[in-house]
């Protein structure tokens, strides 16, 4: 049965996180209590919260990179819904193949291999041609404003903004039905974050279901369609 | 029991004591059995140094017999001090009676040749073999060199062949020139040239052969494929001469050089002394042809 | 997800004497999986994957293996000559020190060409071609092709026996500390070099490493062992980020920041 389109693809429930600190007796803090979050195709969720809140780690725990304490955490993969938290490596890594984007605020450069190839890799891994991947990533290049004499260049040694941008669009290169944006425009200056904000809503409206952190509160009411707050587990009442 | 009156008297029929002989015996039947396979056997102290052919030596002992013809072979010659020095030793030991001529000996003893006239069924060939591990110098471990043999894992042989090539434009090997046994245990044919490697294959005659210093036997069956090894496109091939025998004229067996004044005039002449006498023999007498190859 | 893992262990054990080595080790590789096994020097990494690559027979467990040739195989109860051909085949090992990888006496070209002797290639020129068709992948100038290893720098030795192995297509390959001992410049060539390789080629491998930034470039999950025991496992980035268990967490905060 094929997906029902209105139907969350992404759906969290009674999501807890804490984090112990064994070097410091075992100390326990916990950030995540109880979330739970629903987010259907063509919905760009904005998290909101204090600076410490648990919105990047709430982001993180929906990629897989922190483990979930309890609850649940529903993907739609493949037509089917697959169980994130306590997920197999191997089965977390096909549900952010395929299914699954996320920009980091920081670009992990890989050593020595140039810009184009880091933005075309997800597309090549997914069966894409070279000539087709290539065209792509230089596409996503052109539009986020990275000039083409950088292209062929590691971005070791690019600046933040250029390394974000280089970031943004090896994310975009594939079309995943679910995108994690954190703090994509954070180190951009006014014109390139037109033109992130711009991909952002293409992609939404194309029915990307997004959740993203938008410190810059214009860039927020530009894409997003509902706001999530988040309470750090000691506020709530 | 075999009779042990020898002239000398103090000695065993053919120098060796007769328990000895058949656990060797016993080594060359079982080599016979696995041909190419390198039995280890109790060797035993010869009157003559590592080197100057004890183990072939040990294996002649333990197979000749009084109606045995024997000839003895130092790089083809009969007259050669190693050759003669063996030679004398089993008329003495064991009573045999000796030739020069291949085509009349039942048991030849050789060093580094085999004789270039075809020899038949029944006679039995003798090799002296210094190293007889021929991936001695690829693996220096005697415990792996037989795990690569038990399990014909032989590439590093075709490695070593490859790496002449790599180097020499070809393989540059040309004598202990390595072969595939009855397409099984790869062997060291002892330093012969790589000349007579294709006598070594399906030879009507038994091959026998004999490390002294390391006490090991291993043997070629009659009739038993010995494959040369080489690659598709780098085949196997033997030496050429264009010159012949100063003395007999042969353009088809072994020649060694000579340099025979201090210009370096150079003369070239068969390394086996019995064919090169034969052929000389032929052409003085009755009918001058050469003989049919 | 379908199919069946490639490699499959259980309960493996290995004593010496009364050392524990390592202990009650499981795990299940898939095709296409980069395993990193970290842990400090004597935490049993290394014996484990002795035991995994069949170099070494551990007390108790058993690692199978679904081979392209023969299906599924316990490892330890292969007779050594189906074991040595399955490694020389199926299989690669990539050791720390290169010099025990090669035959430092032959030239590069025959340290590549090996296996495909070993396996009844006859032909010199298409074994040539090959080699000097994995010399250029692993980005050695190709006039080296007729060198001994005992004039190449200690990071072209790695990437030649990284050929060497590759060379017969395997599909799993075990690598013991690959960039140990090697300077920082001449690591990242050969991570990037082995990166790119195990993805294009879908490769599977087993990797044992101590530098927590070699797991995370080439490692697509995380065992990290201590005393012998296997602590912590999981996806590599989750478990360097998000570690759970006391010792993990005092590797990770032991790492310099870069």
């Amino acid at each position: 049965m094929p997906p029902d389109p209105t139907q969350p693809v992404l759906r969290v429930s009674h999501l807890s996180k804490s984090f112990v600190v064994h070097a410091q007796g075992g100390l326990a803090l916990p950030v995540l209590r109880d979330v739970s979050l629903a987010v259907s195709p063509g919905e760009c969720v904005a998290l909101v919260g204090r600076s410490g809140a648990g919105k990047s780690t709430l982001l993180r725990c929906l990629y897989g990179n922190y483990r979930a304490d309890a609850g649940s955490i529903r993907v739609r993969h493949r037509n089917d819904n697959v169980e994130l938290a306590g997920a197999e490596p191997r089965v977390t890594l096909d549900v952010r193949r395929r299914t699954l984007g996320f920009v980091s605020q920081f670009l992990r450069v890989i050593p020595r291999v140039p810009a184009i190839d880091v933005v075309a890799e997800p597309a090549l891994r997914l069966g894409a041609t070279e000539t087709e991947a290539r065209r792509r990533a230089e596409f996503l290049l052109g539009v986020l404003g990275i000039p083409p004499r950088l292209w062929l260049l590691p971005p070791a040694t690019f600046s933040g903004g250029e390394q974000q941008r280089v970031n943004i669009a090896r994310s975009l290169i594939v079309d995943y039905p679910i995108l994690l944006l954190d703090e994509p425009t954070a180190s951009l200056d006014e014109g390139n974050r037109a033109g992130v904000v711009e991909l952002i809503n293409q992609r939404r409206d194309a029915g990307t279901a997004i959740v993203g952190i938008f410190h810059d509160a214009a860039v927020r009411d530009a894409v997003a369609t509902r706001i999530h707050d988040v309470v750090p587990p000691g506020a709530q009442p | 029991m075999p009779d042990t009156a020898i002239q000398d008297g103090a000695y065993n029929y053919a120098y060796l004591d007769e328990q000895t002989k058949r656990m060797i015996r016993r080594a060359i039947l079982k080599a016979v059995a696995v041909p190419g396979y390198q039995v280890p056997f109790g060797g035993r102290e010869m009157p003559l140094p590592y080197g100057w052919g004890t183990g072939g030596i040990q294996v002649t002992a333990a197979i000749i017999g009084r109606d045995d013809t024997l000839k003895v072979i130092d790089q083809g010659a009969d007259d050669t001090t190693n050759a003669v020095s063996i030679r004398r030793f089993f008329a003495r030991v064991a009573d045999v009676a000796t030739t020069t001529r291949t085509g009349d000996a039942t048991v030849i003893q050789t060093r580094h040749r085999v004789p270039e006239t075809p020899l038949k069924e029944g006679q039995i060939l003798v090799f002296q073999v210094p190293i007889p591990e021929p991936l001695r110098m690829l693996e220096p471990r005697e415990t792996e060199t037989r795990t690569l043999h038990a399990l014909s894992e032989y590439g590093v042989m075709q490695v070593s062949l490859y790496e002449s090539i790599a180097r020499h434009g070809r393989i540059a090997k040309t004598y202990n020139y390595p072969v595939l046994v009855n397409g099984r245990y790869i062997m060291s044919p002892s330093p012969i040239p790589k000349f007579d490697n294709p006598k070594l294959d399906r030879s009507p005659a038994l091959q026998l052969y004999g490390a002294g210093r390391e006490k090991r036997i291993y043997a070629v069956p009659p009739y038993t494929p010995v494959k040369s090894l080489d690659f598709d496109d780098h085949p196997f091939e033997i030496e050429t001469w264009s010159e012949s025998c100063a003395l007999c004229g042969s353009k088809e067996s072994f020649l060694d050089e000579m340099i025979v004044d201090d210009t370096g005039k150079r003369l070239f002449l068969c390394s086996d002394t019995d064919w090169c006498q034969e052929r000389q023999g032929e052409r003085e007498g009755a009918p001058p042809e050469v003989p049919a190859k | 997800m379908t199919g069946r893992p490639l490699l499959s262990v259980r309960e493996l054990t290995k004593r010496f004497g009364n050392r524990v080595a390592c202990c009650d080790v499981g795990f299940d590789l898939w095709p296409g999986e980069v395993l990193g096994i970290v842990g400090e020097s004597g935490s049993g990494k290394t014996t484990l994957l002795n035991c995994l690559a069949g170099r070494m027979t551990p007390d108790a467990g058993s690692v199978i293996y679904d081979s392209n040739a023969s299906g599924l195989v316990d490892v330890h109860r292969l007779s050594e000559a189906r074991r040595r051909l399955l490694t020389r085949t199926e299989w690669g090992f990539v050791n720390q020190d290169a010099r025990e990888g090669l035959r430092m006496g032959v030239s590069a070209g025959a340290n590549i060409g090996e296996r495909l002797m070993a396996i009844g290639e006859r032909h010199y020129g298409e074994i040539r071609q090959t080699a000097t068709d994995w010399l250029g992948r692993v980005e050695i100038e190709l006039d080296r092709l007729d060198d001994r290893p005992t004039d190449f720098s200690g990071g072209m030795r790695q990437r030649l026996q990284i050929a060497r192995n590759l060379v017969s297509n395997p599909w799993l390959v075990f690598m013991d500390e690959p960039t140990g001992g090697l300077d920082v410049s001449v690591q990242a060539r050969i991570l990037d070099l082995l990166r790119g390789l195990v993805e294009n080629l879908h490769l599977s491998a087993v990797l044992v490493t101590h530098d927590l930034g070699v797991a995370r470039l080439l490692t697509h999950r995380l065992m990290v062992m201590q005393g012998g025991r296997v602590v912590e496992d999981g996806l590599t980035d989750q478990v360097l980020d998000d570690p759970q268990h006391a010792y993990t967490q005092m590797l990770v905060a032991s790492i310099l920041p870069a």
